[in-house]
């Protein structure tokens, strides 16, 4: 992992500026360092779109600064280990849970409500919602600077919810990390999060939960 | 040397004919191309006979060049055709085509100079068939593999962009399809010389023995053209894969699967 050396950069973490992508847009928006902000909308309103754009996965247009470094300046790969996104359904290539860790010592895991063996596990017998839990871990091993979840807690129950929102919170704290989160639920809008975006058609705009 | 009359032909045309019917006859939905295959079979290799018969004739190189160009166009053509998703513009068909110049051209040309090394070295009786062995090869391996690289990567979509979100390269992201897709090109070439001499005998060896070559002489010659054709195919596939798999990704490392046409029916 690289980490971006310099003079601390007064201003937003991530921002997002004027960005269009699949006709849909233009997009503004900016997250502080340690910042939570939800994202919400109608389906088919193009939150998915908006995070796959900011991972830089699709073309677009506009632009998107990393602590005020242009998204272009960064090898492709290097930006999506700092700016992580979490589809909303993971995918998973190697038999066992494991082999898609850089290593072992994963310190996420047991918070999130596994123990040790996990990284063992075969991957054909994860439910849904282990599927999820894990492929948070699995991000979260880059040290993101910046993550983009997409209804990461779509088929978790209440508890494996919650467990997931405090790893999320504490990560943030203790990283400095950014995190856009893209909820349906304006319950949980409100309690993960300290800003509030609503995506119409028009673009981004600030609002209540 | 014996050779075949009208009637021998006829009556392993027959042996076709009747596999035909019974394709019919059971509604296994076969018969249709396996006649216009079986057809093309007589009117290609004929035409064929009278080109190869002029051209013997003349030893010109630039006739040998012309030929050797058509075959190269039109093994690129079955390359292409035989692709549901090809890459959409001139890579379709340029893509194929190149890798098997390169090559095809290369590996012939090398075994004219060296090892048959005949005066002069493109001499058509044997440069022709030569390089329609080693094009009919590399044509069959690089079609499978590009194939089985852009089906794999489209059904696998959701998988390579995963990789590519947790920051591997492209190259890591479509390593593992890449190297299936490589082993599905060489694997009929691979099994062809694992079983050579046991399984089968080889179509140009038995050719040469039934014309009255020496078998061992005729052995030798099939040793050269296997491993010719193994080097040919081999670097083909290569050098197809690798443009085609970087082709999928555009400069910042994403899946571009639009480069691809949409699947013929």
């Amino acid at each position: 992992m690289v980490a971006l050396e310099g003079p601390p950069v007064s201003g937003p973490l991530l921002r997002v500026s004027r960005l269009v992508t699949h006709q849909r847009g233009p997009f503004d928006l900016s997250i502080d360092a340690g910042e939570c902000v939800s994202l919400r909308g109608p389906s088919g309103s193009g939150k998915s779109l908006l995070l796959r754009a900011i991972a830089d996965l699709d073309p677009h247009q506009g632009e998107v600064w990393l602590d005020g470094v242009p998204c272009e300046q960064i090898p492709a790969p290097q930006w999506r280990r700092q700016v992580a996104l979490l589809p909303v359904e993971s995918q998973w290539w190697q038999d066992k849970v494991g082999a898609h860790f850089p290593d072992e010592d994963c310190p996420w895991l047991i918070p999130l409500g596994f123990d040790e063996t996990a990284l063992g596990w075969q991957v054909s017998r994860l439910s849904s919602g282990e599927k999820q839990r894990l492929a948070l871990a699995r991000a979260l091993m880059n040290r993101p600077r910046v993550l983009l979840l997409d209804e990461p807690t779509a088929s978790l129950d209440e508890i494996s919810a919650a467990a997931l929102e405090a790893v999320v919170a504490d990560y943030r704290h203790a990283a400095g990390a950014a995190v856009l989160w893209v909820s349906h639920s304006a319950a949980q809008a409100a309690r993960v999060a300290s800003r509030h975006y609503q995506l119409t058609p028009q673009g981004v705009r600030e609002g209540k939960p | 040397m014996i050779t075949l009359s009208v009637f021998d032909l006829s009556l392993a045309a027959l042996l076709v004919l009747i596999l035909a019917a019974l394709s019919w006859h059971m509604r296994l939905g076969l018969e249709r191309s396996l006649l216009i295959a079986a057809l093309r079979t007589v009117v290609q290799l004929s035409l064929i006979g009278l080109v190869l018969k002029t051209v013997f004739a003349t030893t010109g190189v630039l006739w040998v060049a012309l030929m050797a160009v058509v075959m190269l166009a039109a093994a690129g053509y079955e390359v292409m055709a035989r692709q549901q998703r090809r890459l959409k513009g001139w890579w379709g068909y340029g893509l194929g085509t190149g890798a098997m110049f390169i090559s095809s051209f290369a590996v012939t040309v090398l075994a004219l100079f060296t090892m048959i090394g005949n005066q002069p070295w493109y001499e058509p009786q044997y440069a022709i068939p030569l390089l329609g062995m080693m094009l009919g090869n590399t044509m069959s391996g690089i079609a499978l593999a590009l194939d089985r690289l852009t089906q794999t990567a489209w059904q696998q979509r959701a998988v390579i962009e995963q990789r590519l979100m947790l920051g591997q390269t492209r190259f890591d992201a479509i390593d593992e399809i890449r190297r299936e897709a490589m082993r599905s090109g060489m694997m009929h070439i691979i099994n062809a010389m694992a079983a050579a001499g046991i399984v089968s005998l080889p179509g140009m060896m038995t050719g040469q023995i039934l014309a009255g070559a020496p078998p061992m002489e005729a052995v030798k010659y099939q040793i050269l053209i296997m491993f010719l054709i193994t080097a040919g195919t081999g670097f083909g596939v290569t050098t197809a894969l690798w443009l085609a798999s970087r082709r999928l990704f555009d400069e910042r490392h994403r899946l571009r699967l639009d480069v691809l046409s949409a699947p013929r029916q």
